[in-house]
Order: structure tokens, then sequence, then C-alpha cells
């Protein structure tokens, strides 16, 4: 089936298998791997992507589910001079990553929680994270960065 | 993690769903937001040969008051329900289970109606509707039906829709002020309850759900006959699982599930009645 | 110890870590995101079964099916194998242990055994002929219980006759009949059995390979998901019988490990051999669910303990018996695992030479279990530091109390051990007093008086925790006396360019602990040079010949110290350079702040920029020296690193649903002098929560009949930010006596100590209650049981 998605602001038509999950088809067939899958059941959130604007795990939404929608990875978060964006800057100045692995479906969980509640509390930052796995940090920094981020 | 093949048509109105669902038969599924849907097909333990889209379906995303009760779109995103002034207004419980669903992530996408004709005992929002007294709005192809709450829940991820039937609306009366808790249990935030109890009460009459107590949501009914008869929230709270049947799993055994059930559902009734 | 003189103040600096750009933008490519046309995707069929002969294996619908290239049974694969799968750690002469293939051949003896596995063009062909293969099982009683594998009742492995693989004991000369006598004279006794759960290591990268064989000449290339690409390169040659300086091995970045990519696994072997075979590159990537049964786990013991003190609570003996759960198969290091904890079992107290240890280590029907974040160390601490809480209850005085008692003095460092080992430096009071400051140990005390009230639903607990770390597997002979496989030394390249730009390589393999970072620091400081101008290559055995990768806390120990080494060798050779050409006398030059000057002369001064242009060109240097400015060296320690410290927890445990609440968790570590404050916390806010989480949330859950229950992320409850506290660290600094830098090891210091503060704050908080203890994971179910169970009441 044909799908056209807006990715990072650049049109992608592209013929799919229906079962093509849409993480499948950012990494695959546009070629964009840094949105990561960590796990089978919608646990982890590595995945995740802004779907028209706001978090989703792009492991348990069909390729054609997507067809039509504006999609934001985490390549299309730094400016085109590769200014971090604030989130990215924030997870860097505050240590909020150590592998990286989880990180990408982090900073784009945590620019939508931002974008809701844009002066969260601490409580309220780990609660907004909560589909969000990471092994390395225990966390600590990653709620530091959101926070620090909401301030700047 | 690579479902297994199968063939997707997209609807463009409820109608069209429920005739292409007809034409396609028993091995045909409604896709909603895919929340429940897509991880249970990642893993090929659900294995449809006909998905049928009904995403784009956008005239099922509302939320209206309707005098007595508030319409809900069946299509109507968990975070547009969490986040409704509408509902925060009249049926505050029901905004507020709503924003215990999952994750941000899951919430963004995944659907009211997908969430109550999946018929998942584990999940939050079918107990929170039955305790409420909603009617579900259900349309075939010989037109539109209300099934109640009550009587939509037949077993595990069983209801009463046909085949060929499709949830569109849900009605939920208007609380009028009662208080409300909703009281979720588990060992992490994102997971389903272990057990969960949703609860309003205005004066003597209360209506109790219970989350993942049996092989469907449960109304505890001996509960609200008790507060009726004016017994404590400690005392009406000991029936609590007068209703139910509760399995044991990894996370709680039976006996710890209904203790469970006694102790949330009487800090429910406390929390609805000050 | 001296830290050199050329000091420039980058070590102790909270720099920013290098790594992060190319991590938080997505542009740093993990196996699984490397562009390889024209690889075929491997896609294994699993056991489903835990124990069962596999009767017959038809793969001809497989193979048949559309993308498919080929599909093999183990059978099939049985001569692509020079060996079996290696175990590097033969803990004993008698050790037993059982053939084990990539793919099952005969029996399958866990659930997630590789029976078939298929090739074809797109991993979702694989996937889907994995369905198509047609296996007829007969299945066979699986076991399961540690006590009844141990019992022979069923025997797993015919081949060996035994489900025990080997009973190890740590001989101590001295303590011959002195533990016995110091328990019949003891004043306090107490004896304990504690269950260290399976645990499933769940780094965030799933496992990931691609082998890409060269079209001419025979060469390979195997990337791969590892923490140990050296000893992968030795294991992956000697295991498939391929020259091993035609193999190179690449870790590309990798997201995680913590042990459970410490090991040589079967899809790594599978794709190395099947791309030898179809002259085709070969790539595979685990799913989560696969990885829970597929990946190794860690944990799984039976503790018995038992602590012998005097009438002022001084610990007298220790007496422990350890059953060790292996799993179906011995992988790299799975017996060794126990034998890492052997050696602390008193934890920081000073103990007599009465110290007895033995462990059996069994055979069941489960996934292998290997190292994981601290392996062994985290179960003995956890067991003496539960065992400390119940002799303080025996005794009647306060856990803190009764640690402080038992010490080891301050002044008693360098301190042998009663295993023998010497324990290098350590300041336990000091520690303990801070941590006791940060969580106001007197006023948690005083609270709970007024809060534990009976019938008080919300109890306060506070449970305190004291470990050593013995870390930075090392030194070699060491190793050798406990029979593993591999020495304890490090590598490392200091090259500087012509331009006074500087590469430094490295036999570490870093996977998230920021090497770069680090090591960069390390060489700034002793080259007075700018971290920006110091380059670090590694994990490509291409590139870093040399190595033994990062496991057991010993990166920073061993290979950061292996590179002051090699720095102090190139600023040997480049004073001779700029002695020659000042012409002094390379005695009467210093260096400082990358500047060579002549002592006493200020103005006759050379940079080491000169220099190294110097020794580029090579126009002018000393009779006899060689051009260009590199140095290797390869470094085995003295000794093991003891990082050491006091962390504490305060929970808030609801009686009517079982439910704790970490109100608060202080860690006051001391890893000696810090490269980067920063990294430091890091490692330790992570470590903490792993082992919080196995306190509280976690356990790989078998059924009766070995089927893994715990089989993905919805099940197996590795926590997030909304089920976790915020961690409060201090730290105190105890510089190591045996290394230039000072410094100790820090990647599982918080995996160590958390585990028993948390669950010494649950039994603290229950104790009015009668609860004495409470399993792992301390679930709210647990919890609730152990109440009731205390009360004598329901279950």
């Amino acid at each position: 089936m044909e799908i056209t998605v807006t990715i990072n602001g650049k049109s992608h038509t592209a013929d799919v298998e229906p079962r093509t999950l849409l993480v499948q088809f950012i990494r695959e067939q546009v070629g964009l791997t840094g949105t990561n899958i960590g796990c089978d059941t919608s646990s982890c959130g590595a995945c995740s992507v802004h779907v028209d604007g706001e978090a989703a795990k792009s492991c348990t939404l069909l390729a054609v589910q997507a067809d039509g929608c504006s999609i934001t990875t985490i390549e299309g978060m730094a400016a085109a001079d590769g200014t971090l964006h604030p989130m990215q800057q924030a997870f860097m100045e505050n240590h909020g990553l150590q592998c990286g692995y989880c990180t990408p479906g982090m900073v784009m969980a945590a620019t939508s929680l931002l974008a809701e509640n844009p002066n969260p509390t601490e409580e309220e930052v780990r609660i907004g994270l909560e589909g969000n796995l990471c092994r390395c940090t225990g966390y600590h920094n990653i709620v530091q960065s959101v926070l620090a981020c909401a301030k700047s | 993690m690579i479902p297994a093949a199968f063939d997707y048509v997209r609807a463009s109105s409820a109608a069209e769903a429920i005739q292409l669902i007809g034409q396609y038969g028993d091995e045909a599924k409604f896709l909603a937001g895919g929340h429940s849907l897509v991880p249970a097909m990642k893993l090929r333990l659900a294995q449809p040969t006909v998905l049928v889209d009904i995403g784009r379906v956008s005239d099922l995303s509302y939320i209206r008051d309707g005098g007595d009760h508030i319409a809900i779109g069946a299509l109507t995103r968990h975070m547009d329900v969490e986040k409704s002034p509408v509902l925060a207004e009249h049926v505050p419980l029901l905004a507020h289970a709503a924003g215990h669903v999952g994750d941000p992530q899951v919430r963004h996408r995944g659907t009211i109606g997908g969430s109550l004709a999946h018929a998942d005992p584990a999940s939050d929002l079918p107990a929170t509707t039955l305790a409420l007294g909603a009617t579900y709005v259900a349309e075939g192809p010989n037109g539109t039906r209300e099934i109640a709450a009550a009587d939509f829940y037949q077993g595990y991820f069983t209801s009463a829709l046909a085949p060929d039937e499709m949830l569109t609306e849900i009605r939920v009366p208007k609380m009028g002020g009662a208080g409300w808790s909703f009281q979720k249990f588990n060992r992490r935030a994102q997971d389903w309850a272990i057990v969960g109890v949703a609860a309003w009460q205005r004066g003597s009459e209360c209506g109790v759900g219970l989350v993942n107590m049996a092989s469907t949501p449960v109304l505890a009914s001996s509960v609200a006959t008790a507060v009726a008869g004016g017994a404590s929230a400690a005392d009406a709270a000991e029936a609590a699982a007068a209703d139910a049947d509760p399995q044991g799993d990894l996370n709680a055994s039976v006996e710890y599930r209904v203790h469970l059930a006694k102790v949330l559902t009487r800090r429910a009734l406390e929390a609805a009645a000050s | 110890m001296t830290m050199t003189d050329n000091t420039t103040g980058v070590l102790g600096q909270r720099l920013l870590r290098r790594e992060d750009p190319a991590l938080l933008t997505g542009e740093a490519r993990y196996t699984s995101d490397l562009p390889i046309p024209g690889a075929l995707h491997l896609a294994v069929l699993r056991s489903p079964y835990a124990r069962a002969r596999i009767v017959s294996v038809d793969t001809s619908a497989a193979a048949a099916m559309p993308g498919v290239t080929a599909v093999f049974s183990g059978a099939d694969l049985a001569e692509a194998w020079a060996g079996p799968m290696p175990c590097a750690w033969p803990v004993t002469e008698d050790m037993k242990s059982p053939t084990h293939y990539p793919l099952a051949v005969g029996q399958a003896n866990y659930v997630g055994d590789g029976v078939a596995c298929v090739l074809a063009t797109s991993a979702t062909a694989a996937r889907d002929a994995i369905d198509a293969i047609d296996v007829e099982y007969e299945p066979l009683e699986a076991v399961i219980d540690l006590e009844d594998a141990l019992s022979d009742r069923v025997v797993i492995h015919d081949e060996i006759g035994t489900n025990r693989s080997y009973t190890w004991d740590l001989k101590i000369e001295e303590s011959e009949g002195q533990v016995d006598q110091a328990f019949a004279d003891a004043a306090y006794s107490v004896k304990e059995r504690y269950i260290q759960q399976r645990l499933i290591p769940a780094a965030m990268e799933p496992r990931a390979v691609a082998a890409i064989p060269q079209p001419f000449g025979g060469d390979m290339t195997l990337y791969s998901a590892t923490q140990v690409p050296h000893i992968l390169k030795v294991m992956t040659a000697l295991t498939l019988g391929i020259p091993e300086h035609q193999l190179r091995v690449v870790a590309p970045a990798v997201g995680g490990g913590f042990g459970s990519k410490l090991n040589v696994y079967a899809e790594e072997l599978l794709c190395v051999a099947l791309a030898k075979r179809t002259g085709s590159p070969v790539r595979w990537t685990e799913t989560r669910s696969e990885g829970n049964q597929a990946t190794i786990h860690g944990r799984g013991q039976i503790q018995d303990i038992e602590l012998a003190a005097d009438s002022d609570g001084r610990l007298t003996a220790v007496r422990v018996r350890l059953i060790g759960d292996m799993g179906a198969y011995l992988q790299l290091v799975t017996p060794g695992v126990p034998l890492l904890g052997a050696f602390l079992y008193a934890g920081v107290y000073e103990l007599p030479k009465a110290y007895d240890f033995s462990c059996t280590s069994v055979f069941t029907n489960m996934t292998p279990t290997d190292a994981y974040r601290g392996a062994g160390r985290p179960e003995a601490t956890y067991a003496i530091e539960r065992a400390m809480d119940s002799l303080a209850a025996e005794i009647g005085i306060d856990p803190l109390e009764l640690r402080r008692r038992n010490f080891i003095p301050t002044a008693s460092y360098p301190y042998e051990a009663m295993t023998g080992l010497v324990y290098d430096s350590g300041d336990h009071d000091r520690a303990a007093t801070l941590a006791a400051d940060m969580i106001d140990y007197a006023g948690v005390r005083a609270r709970q008086q007024t809060q534990n009230v009976p019938g008080a639903t919300k109890r306060l607990g506070i449970g305190v925790s004291t470990y050593f770390e013995m870390c930075g597997l090392a030194p070699s002979r060491v190793l050798a006396s406990l029979n593993y496989g591999a020495g304890g030394w490090e590598a490392a390249t200091v090259r500087v360019l012509p331009t006074n730009k500087i590469q430094v390589v490295t036999g570490t393999a870093p996977h998230g602990q920021g090497h770069e970072t680090a090591w960069s620091m390390i060489v700034a400081e002793k080259m007075g040079v700018s971290p920006d101008d110091v380059d670090v290559l590694h994990s490509d055995t291409a590139i870093a010949p040399l190595g033994l990768d990062t496991y057991g806390s010993r990166s920073l120990s061993v290979g950061g110290v292996a590179i002051a080494i090699a720095c102090d060798k190139v600023i040997d050779k480049a004073k001779q350079i700029a002695a020659h050409q000042l012409e002094a006398n390379p005695d009467d030059l210093e260096f400082s702040g990358g500047e060579f000057r002549v002592a006493g002369s200020p103005d006759r001064a050379m940079p080491l920029a000169a220099v190294a242009f110097e020794a580029f060109t090579a126009h002018n240097l000393p009779d006899g020296l060689e051009p260009n400015l590199e140095a290797h060296t390869t470094y085995d320690p003295p000794n093991f690193s003891w990082p050491f410290g006091t962390h504490m927890c305060l929970v808030e445990v609801d009686t009517e649903t079982g439910q704790v609440d970490v109100l608060k968790y202080v860690a006051v570590d001391d890893c000696g002098n810090q490269v980067n404050p920063l990294i430091v916390d890091g490692q330790v806010h992570g470590g903490v929560v792993q082992g919080l989480a196995q306190a509280l949330y976690e356990e790989a859950v078998y059924d009766s009949d070995g089927n893994l229950q715990t089989s993905t992320l919805a099940e197996y409850l590795v926590p997030a930010a909304s089920d976790v506290p915020a961690i409060e660290t201090g730290h105190t600094v105890t510089p190591s006596p045996t290394n230039q830098l000072g410094v100790k090891g820090i990647g599982e210091a918080g995996t160590i100590a958390s585990t028993p503060a948390v669950i010494n704050a649950v039994v603290d908080a229950l104790s009015g209650l009668g609860v004495r203890d409470v399993p792992m994971p301390a679930s709210p179910n647990t919890v609730w049981r152990a109440i009731n169970e205390a009360q004598g009441g329901q279950q």
C-alpha cells in the first residue's frame, strides 16, 4: 500500500506492507536509525517519536496508520546548523544519558511532556516519563535534565 | 516483533466500516488506535487476516454535553478524555481514570471505544464506565442499539458486540457533583492495575467498579447495597469482593486481590465521601 | 601516591561527555543500525519446552517459503563447530560441563534453547519461516528447583550423569577447626537463608550481530553488541576454527551490558559460521521477548549464612553454604560468579581467620546464568548485610552501632583479610557517619518512636548497608589461582601525532560508561594538552588489537591506569628529544603544562608540540632513538581495587497493601580519586536503581514446567522514573595506594550496596510486627504475606 508521511519536514512516499510498523518504516525504508527498538510490548518507549506533535510509540503504530501524518524523529530535533535542541542540550549538561539507547525516546517523550506541561514538578516529570525505560541512569539525571530544560 | 501478514482496508465512515467488517467475516478486526491489538499482533498472539482501520472516522471523535449525560465518540483519544473541560466538570471520575491508562504515548493514540470494546478486565475504563452507569451505542448493519455497560461485558475479552457491530458512542451520566475516587494499585505506573477501584458517592447512593477482579470488569453492587443501607465505608468495603471472582497471577494471589479490593474500596469510599 | 607533577587540573572536573552529541541526535550507530547491503537475516527457532528430546526437525516447508535462503537444524550444523560453546572458567579440576552447541542437538534444555534457524533475504521472511519449521519433540520432565536438582532425582544431561557441576571450597588453612570452635564459644549467633532470585539484565539495547565475510582471502568481520570484542575474537576463532588473525571484531555503539554482553553467544557463532558458509553477510537482531529467554540471567543462588559473635557483638566466625543455579549450560564465566562473592562474605568487618565457604552449583532447565552487574559480590554483600541486621536484632542493639563495632579500623589498612586478600584502603566510619548525617539517622529513629505505634498502617523503616567492592578483576596471578581462563591486564597505546594531537588506543570496550571522555581527561592531565586534543580509539580489534574489555568495574583501575603509564613512557621519550634539542641532561628537565623546561633555567624550554614535530621529522634525534612519539603498555595491576561505602534507605511501608515507598535514598561511595565526578554520580545512580529493582521489582519467574512467565518487559518489571526515588550521593575520597591515579572502580558499587539497604529498611519498618525477613522482590503481595505470616494470620 502506498503511503505518504512527512518525516522531519521531508515528504516520503513509499509502498509498504500493511504489517510494517512505523518504526520499521522509519528505520529501514527511510533510513533514519536514531529511533531505537527496545522491546516488543510497547513497554520501553525507546521508539518514541512525535506524531503530529505528540509523543507516540512508533512500534505500536502501523506505518499505514501514519499515512498523511507529520512525524518528528530524534534526527529532526537539532537545528539545521547542528545546534542541539534545548532538551538535547539539557540532557548533555545534566548527564541524562549513558549508553544512549533509550535517549532518543526519552528526549521525544520529554519534549512532548513539556509541551503539555511547561512547568512540571519533579513528581510530574517522573510520572510523565512512566512509559520510557532506562537501565543506565537510574533516571535521576534524566529527571534533572527535563527540569533544567523547563527552567531554561 | 513482526506481525503475521494481513490485508488492510480503511473505512471513512462507521457505515463503511460495518460494511467492510461484514464483508470479511470472522477473521477481520477493527483497528482503532491499535494500542491493544498491535502489541498482541507483534507477539503473534493475535493474527487477524484483515484489519479494518476505523482510525480515520473523524466524526467519532467528540465530547458533547447531552443534557443529563455526556456523549463521547468512540474514537476519542484517552488524552482528550483526560483533558476535557466538559468531562472535568460533569464526569471528573472518567477524566481522571483516563489519565491512568497506560502511559502518555499510549494515551495520545489509544481510544476510549477501542479500550472498552477490547473488554480487558484489567483496563481502567471498562470498570469506570460501569461504575458510572454508562450506556454504549453500537452500530451494526441493522442500525444502532444501546447497550448498558452492565450488559456489555460477557467474559474475558468478550463483549456483547456482534462481530459486525461497532462501538460508536459512550454516554456517561453526569455525576452531579458526586464525590469520587479512582484507586489504581499497581507496581509500575505504566502497568495495568493489580486491582483498581472506581467509585462515586452522593449521600447513600454510590457506584463502585472493580478493575481486574474477575474475567470481566465488576460492578460491586453489594457495596452499593451496603452503603444504601447505611453501612460505614469500612463495613461496606467488606463486601467489595462479593461480586468478584479474581484469578491469581504473577503480581497477586487470589487472597491478596480480595484483600486489596476491600482496602481500596474502603479508601475510595472514604475519599468520595470527603 | 602522586597524581603527577604536570597538573593542569583536568582530573576531577565535571567535564561533559564527548560521547553525548552523537547519541543525542541519533547519529550514533548501534549494530542493528549498520547498513549492510546484501545481508541475509538470521532467525532462530527456540524450544518451547524446558526439556525435550528433539525427535525430528522438518525444515522443508520453511525452506520453500519466499525469501528463504536456507534452513538448518542443530544436527545440520553439527559439523560447523570446531568445539562446543566456550566456558572460560573451569573452577575445579572435576567441574562437569555438558556439551553446548549454538543449536541444540538431540535434546533442548531450556525454553529458548535454539533448535533450528533460518536465513532469509529479510527479517520478515525469516520470522515467517520460523513458524513453518516442523519440530517433533518428546517432552521430558524439567528440573527447576535447585535442591531438587541437587538430589539428582531427574538428571538433565545424560552425558555427565549428575546435575552437580562442581563444589568449590575456599580453603583457609588457619581456619581449620577455628570456625566450629568459634560457633561453640559464641555469645551470639544467627543462621539465615536468603534467596537470590533470578534476574534478567535487560540492557536497553537488545543483542545484535552482523558477520561480514570479505570477498577474498577468508577474512571475516564480526560486529556485535558486546562488552568483550577481544575475548569474543579469541573464543570465536577457537570455536569455529577460524585463524584468529583473519577475524576482526567490532563493537559499535553498544547500548548497555551489565554483564549480559560479557559472553560468547550462539547467535554470534551462527552468524559467523553461516556467513562463512554462504559467502554473504549475515545479521541478527534479538527481540526483547527472545532476549528474556536467550540472553543470560543473573543471580540465582540459595545462600545459607551463619555468623558467630562475641558478647560485644564482634564477629568471630562466618560460615557460608551456597547453591548456585547455573541454568541449562555453562556460558562464558557462569561457574565463576559465586566465587567472586566468596571473598566478601565478611563485608567490611574485622574477622579472625575463621571463615568457611563452600558452594555447590547445579544445572537446571532454565536459561543459563552468568555475570550480572556485580556478579557474586551483590549476593555476598546482601547476605552479610542482612545477617548483620539479624545479629543486631539478636543482640538488641542498633544495626548501625553493630556495624561500627565491627568495621575494620582505618589504621589497619592495608588490611589482610581472612581470605588472604589485602584490602588496600578504607575508612568505613567516615563513610557511615556521612551517610547517617545525610539521612538524619538519629532523627529517623526518633520519628519511628512516634510513627510505628501499634495499629499504625504506615510504618517507617531505615536500612543500612556497607560494602567493599572487589573490582578490576586482576591481578592475573590471583585469577590463575581461581582457574580463570584469562588474565587481568589491560593494554594501552598513547601516540602523539605530528601536530600534537594525541591518539589513545585502549583495550577497554565502553558501552555507556563514558570512557572516551574519561580517558581523554587522564591523557590531558598527564600530557598537558586539552582533552579536546585527545582521540580515544577502542572496541575494534583492527585498531585496538590487545585488550581484555570492560566488566567487573575494571576499566578505570586497570585500563585507565595503563593509559597513564603509557603517557609516562611517551613523556620519557619526549624528554630525551627535548634534552637533546635544549642541550641539557634529560634528568634536568621538568615537564608541566605541556612544556619541557630545564630546571633553574626557565627560558630554556620546549613545548611538547615542538618535540612531537621533531619526533616526526626525525631530523635531529638523539643517537639510537627511534622516530615518532608513541608508547605501548600492558598493565597488570598488583591488587584488586577496593571501593567501599555506606548506603542508607528510608522507606514507608503501607501495611494494609504491602506497598513500599522509598522516601529517601543516600549513597556514600568512596572510589578513591575521581576522574570525572559527573560520571561517577551517574554510575552510582544507575547502580542503586538496578539494585533497588532487585529488592522491590524484578524476578525471572518460571512455572514448575520451566516456562518463563516474565518473558516480556510487560511482565518483567524494570522500573521507570515514576517507580524509583531521587538518589542523594555523597563521597569520601580515600585514594587507592596501589595505582598512580589513586583510583578504584565504581561501576557496580551502587548495585552491590542498594539491595540490602532497601530490604533492611523494609524489614526494619515491619520489625515491630514480628517480621524478620521479606523475600525478594519485596512486592506488595510478598510484603503483605510476610506481615500476615508474622502475625500468625492467613496467607
